[in-house]
């Protein structure tokens, strides 16, 4: 009984927020190529990108911002160079996406050993962290102070980020070109806009956002950087944005879902039950839930069809 | 028509030089303000490639296009919108998802707080629009879920929201019903009279032409042969300037009396992707040496049921009897060894191998017979290229070797492969579908020929096709489908185009049910 509540407890929620972040700021990326038609399974390496550009540049200038910024900057170029093979070339959007995950994974190792001269991981106390956000007002309320409060700054950023996306996207003409570019782009093209630049634009969106999580993951969350540290994001992330259907509450929802999942594991561990095991709660989850995808649509299908027999012979 | 003979479109010997082929062969044409003006032609004649130029979605390789006296200087649709140039294109520019208020203001949407989308403001906007043109449309109807007739008036309120006085209609009635092409010249007629508009409608229905038109432009391989008056010309005339020499449009003779019952379906329940019943209990006989025909609008379940008849999609209930063997919950390999032969409605995707020569898709489905291998594993290329050689000539392929790819030929050509291939087959069932679409006349010509030929053998065809004049005048008995029922059968002599159309939307059916008989 004890055992319960030493899983099901403030910190689990607290774990929550902290682990969805980055698979949530990926995800928003993800979910704009979705939308913009363009299937992108480079997030990952994006990711590692960012988060290796965000220790180094805070390490080197000693400041959390500057880090922040160049790892955004260097999303930017990245989007733009997903876009330029996959927008312009026209090549294959799902081998660009594999080669930029291992480029990324390679690139990272290459220059971690050659910048800072170690393997695997690089901490150091000169690498600034993101700063921590408390509000003293909520310190008085139960539950939710401990849980809003101490979070770092990038949880709150994110939250509006969900916001400004669904703005973006359903509410201002930008967003329904991008869409439009992604469903019918011949429908864009006729209008008068070019439905690539929507692309390029969806990629370069994708690009910052996989950049701020990357930051997120290497400066708020653990303050150093571990080859490979991206450990599958980008694809859990993709999974969300199938599982949300591109649309951003939906997938805000799916990856905090993936997040209590991912700290339930880590509860797990604290009472015993062997790591190896808990850190495969998120992945199988990941594929129950692609398969209640299918599996839900593949049902209503065959219960119309049913029905509609029914309604038939009724009437025979 | 007006009497003011003002010029709005002027093209100054137009050439467009494609890749291995000059659409457009130094064009000249006028076109007046306030008329409706028709071009016509066969496929690939070039007359879609000069309407896409004067929407800027070409740039001309030679010569120049003057809008309102303006010279056009770059060719981009949003400079061909901004001069009233508007096209409503064969294939629908729609996004299905959005709805038609979203479509129709989509890249000049109404703005809130200078950048947010005011989407009250476009659904009042759009909602004034309709009225002011009389053209009755839901603003808040998602596009995906209205009729085609319902789809193309959107498109054609989206070119009058962008301020559009010359209107370019591209094939406008190859989706619809006898009764929606006349609202639909209705609608013409209206915004040429009332709001002094100036229409070009691209069409190869010569009936059309006569019926809607002030003046014809008429084109082939890329020039224009002859403009004319629309009173001082006939259908004849038209076709013979497309084609370049005469055609025959007389009925073509069929011989023999129908005999045993070859396809047969009883009560046939057939899914579509969805999951969606699309065939709703038909049952249906064709006998030898006749032809069946199925007139119904697109996607009321006349595709699942070819689908399903040639086995090519699972039958949910019902039976189906080809050569009187039970042919239901079979494969499209073991139905074919019953009997049939399959033209199917979308050649480039089900029809031939598009990377492949003309001899290869020539022997698909007979490569292992003996006259072509060796016990199945190794071509006699010799044999094969002799007997490709053959079908070549006999179903006059022109324009291409025996070794062109496929993926290179023109429509009308890529559709002769694939009656040559499965005509050749000589098998007592033939299930075609959509034999001509967008096939030159010409070829059409050729290939009903083949058809009625085979019919006066003996064979049970079953035709399915979106031209209800192809329909009419090929089959001996026709039924009409609406969503996925059989709704009426008639016998080809006995009924007219209007009526069929009333059974095809569904607002009469034959009372008692009595199909197949």
């Amino acid at each position: 009984m004890e055992h319960i509540f030493d899983v099901f407890n403030i910190g689990l929620l607290q774990n929550t927020l902290r682990t969805a972040t980055p698979v949530i700021l990926a995800a928003m990326g993800g979910l704009m190529t979705e939308q913009a038609g363009i299937m992108n399974i480079g997030m990952d390496g994006m990711i590692l990108i960012g988060a290796f550009v965000a220790v180094a540049f805070s390490f080197a200038c000693a400041s959390a911002s500057i880090g922040v910024l160049i790892a955004v900057l260097c999303g930017i170029l990245i989007g733009l160079f997903f876009a330029l093979f996959v927008v312009k070339l026209k090549s294959d959007e799902f081998i660009i996406g594999m080669a930029l995950n291992t480029f990324a994974g390679g690139l990272t190792v290459f220059l971690l050993r050659s910048i800072f001269g170690v393997k695997g991981t690089f901490s150091n106390s000169g690498i600034v962290a993101l700063p921590k956000v408390h509000l003293d007002f909520l310190d008085s309320i139960p539950v939710i102070g401990p849980l809003l409060n101490d979070n770092s700054i990038f949880v709150y950023i994110t939250w509006i980020l969900v916001f400004l996306a669904w703005l973006f996207l359903y509410r201002t003409p930008c967003g329904f070109w991008l869409r439009a570019a992604g469903e019918h782009p011949e429908s864009l093209e006729t209008a008068g806009i070019n439905p690539d630049k929507m692309k390029l634009m969806a990629s370069v969106l994708c690009g910052i956002f996989c950049g701020f999580a990357g930051a997120h993951l290497s400066l708020g969350y653990l303050t150093m950087f571990t080859e490979g540290m991206s450990n599958s994001r980008g694809f859990i992330a993709f999974a969300c944005v199938i599982f949300g259907m591109a649309n951003p509450p939906k997938v805000f929802l799916a990856a905090l879902l993936f997040g209590f999942l991912d700290a339930l594991g880590l509860r797990l561990q604290s009472v015993g039950v062997p790591s190896d095991l808990t850190s495969t709660v998120p992945y199988i989850a990941t594929v129950l839930m692609l398969v209640y995808v299918v599996v839900s649509t593949d049902r209503k299908k065959k219960k119309k069809t049913k029905q509609q027999l029914v309604e038939a012979s009724e009437r025979a | 028509m007006k009497d003011t003979k003002e010029t709005i479109v002027k093209f100054e010997n137009i050439s467009m030089q494609f890749p291995g082929v000059l659409a457009n062969d130094d064009v000249s044409l006028e076109i007046k303000k306030g008329e409706i003006f028709a071009l016509v032609g066969e496929n690939g004649a070039g007359k879609s490639t000069l309407m896409n130029i004067l929407y800027g979605l070409h740039t001309p390789t030679a010569g120049n296009v003057y809008v309102k006296g303006q010279k056009i200087e770059k060719f981009k649709p949003m400079g061909a919108i901004e001069k009233g140039v508007g096209m409503v294109h064969q294939h629908f520019m729609l996004v299905p998802s959005f709805t038609v208020a979203q479509n129709i203001v989509l890249s000049r949407e109404p703005k809130k707080m200078k950048f947010l989308y005011d989407l009250k403001k476009a659904n009042s906007q759009v909602r004034e629009l309709s009225e002011d043109y009389g053209l009755k449309v839901d603003p808040e109807a998602v596009v995906g879920e209205i009729s085609v007739g319902l789809q193309q008036r959107v498109e054609i309120l989206k070119t009058l929201y962008r301020g559009a006085d010359v209107l370019i209609l591209d094939e406008p009635t190859a989706v619809l019903t006898p009764q929606e092409t006349d609202e639909l010249f209705k609608v013409i007629r209206r915004i040429v009279e009332e709001k002094d508009m100036t229409v070009i409608i691209i069409t190869h229905k010569l009936y059309e032409v006569m019926a809607i038109s002030d003046r014809v432009g008429v084109m082939r391989q890329g020039k224009l042969i002859g403009v004319e008056e629309t009173k001082n010309v006939n259908e004849r005339i038209l076709a013979s300037m497309m084609v370049g020499r005469e055609v025959l449009f007389d009925k073509i003779e069929k011989t023999g009396e129908p005999g045993n019952v070859l396809i047969e379906a009883d009560n046939l329940f057939v899914a579509d992707n969805r999951g969606l019943m699309a065939v709703n209990g038909v049952s249906l006989k064709v006998r030898a040496g006749e032809i069946l025909g199925v007139a119904a609008i697109e996607g009321n379940g006349q595709s699942e049921l070819v689908e399903a008849l040639t086995g090519m999609r699972s039958v949910k209930q019902g039976q189906i009897y080809i050569c009187g063997q039970e042919a239901s919950g079979r494969d499209p390999g073991e139905i074919r060894k019953m009997g049939l032969a399959h033209i199917p409605e979308d050649r480039i995707s089900t029809g031939v191998a598009m990377p492949s020569s003309i001899t290869d898709n020539m022997i698909i489905g007979k490569e292992r017979r003996s006259e072509f291998s060796v016990k199945g594993i190794h071509l006699k290329r010799s044999s094969v290229a002799r007997y490709a050689r053959e079908l070549f000539d006999k179903f006059d392929l022109r324009g291409a070797g025996v070794d062109t790819e496929v993926g290179s030929l023109s429509g009308g050509n890529m559709q002769k492969v694939v009656v040559a291939r499965e005509f050749s087959l000589d098998t007592p069932v033939l299930i075609v579908a959509q034999p001509t679409r967008g096939v030159d006349v010409g070829a059409m010509e050729f290939i009903h020929k083949q058809i009625i030929e085979k019919r006066n053998h003996g064979c049970a065809i079953l035709l399915v096709s979106a031209d209800l004049d192809e329909v009419m005048r090929l089959s001996d008995r026709i039924i009409t489908m609406y969503e996925g029922r059989i709704t009426g059968e008639f016998k080809a002599q006995e009924i007219d185009k209007r009526d069929i159309g009333y059974y095809m939307t569904g607002s009469r059916t034959a009372g008692g049910g009595e199909e197949g008989a």
